[in-house]
């Protein structure tokens, strides 16, 4: 055989084991992950259903469903890396519940069991603020691949120990990796005083590319204690994570 | 090369088959769970943050 006919096998063969890693790291790996992060968020969720439920003792009856008052606040001051809330987008599909963890780093955002990372400095859910969150748009697990199909007035569901956060969808924006800004507590103008509580999804657009950020906001709809259950859209849902 | 793998396998053409198959199947798995996440891990991060560059 000679030198050209074993080149040419040889470069054959690179380029399918490049389409291979490719079809690997964008849908066999994607997948894997987004099925650990989301079985993760599972448990994490229902654990903090549970724990409320112990310390409330079976006897105890759910507060009455009217006046929660103003939104409790958890503590703002978190070790890198903790898992403080679950992020559950039913837009996103079935399974796109995700760990939100301090900290953007790729230990957070690629690992197998979070996923969703929270922009140190910025709020936490239900403060009065911009409580903002980043992940993967594909690949890892790929936490916001369905945020373009978001539309106007979809919930964007936040759980933390202390109870449900429901952010509605407002509106769109494509901005440059650089544009921080957008993490303001009132985005674009970080001199304001925010007064409304919002949500900001970052990720990367186009799909397959990182050239820019897509940026979804949401605004706090509702609030409710991890003792009056889940909202009563999403109770079937949540009532599955439960293993 | 891939012709050298052909004439080294024993037996007739459907046993041949079967075997580049289960091969093939193997380094797949291989280059799946050990060779692709260690490039993985060595490539360039997917950065998705906003964030100064």
């Amino acid at each position: 055989m000679s030198i050209v006919g074993i080149l040419g096998e040889l470069l054959l063969t690179a380029g399918a084991l490049i389409l291979l890693f490719l079809g690997w790291q964008l849908w066999w790996n994607d997948a894997i992950m987004a099925g650990q992060q989301s079985s993760a968020a599972s448990d994490l969720s229902s654990e903090w259903i549970e724990a409320d439920r112990a310390a409330r003792g079976t006897e105890t009856p759910p507060p009455e469903p009217t006046g929660y008052g103003d939104p409790v606040v958890g503590p703002a001051e978190r070790t890198h890396g903790e898992a403080f809330a679950i992020m559950y987008v039913p837009r996103f599909g079935e399974d796109s519940q995700r760990r939100v963890a301090e900290g953007t780093g790729l230990d957070v955002l690629n690992s197998n069991y979070l996923g969703v990372g929270h922009y140190p400095g910025t709020q936490m859910p239900g403060q009065v603020g911009n409580f903002a969150i980043a992940s993967h748009r594909s690949a890892y697990g790929g936490g916001m691949h369905e945020v373009e199909q978001l539309q106007l007035g979809d919930a964007i569901y936040i759980q933390t120990q202390d109870g449900w956060y429901t952010y509605r969808f407002r509106d769109f924006e494509y901005v440059v990796p650089e544009e921080v800004d957008v993490l303001a507590p009132v985005p674009h103008r970080p001199e304001l005083q925010p007064t409304d509580r919002i949500i900001t999804l970052t990720t990367c657009n186009p799909l397959y590319s990182t050239d820019e950020r897509i940026v979804a906001y949401g605004v706090l709809e509702s609030w409710q204690p991890i003792s009056a259950g889940p909202p009563a859209e999403i109770a079937p849902i949540v009532a599955t994570w439960e293993s | 090369m891939y012709g050298a793998l052909w004439r080294v396998l024993p037996g007739p053409v459907w046993l041949r088959i079967i075997l580049v198959l289960i091969l093939a199947a193997a380094v797949v798995f291989a280059l799946f769970t050990w060779v692709f996440p260690l490039i993985d891990a060595a490539l360039n991060p997917i950065d998705v943050t906003v964030g100064e560059q």
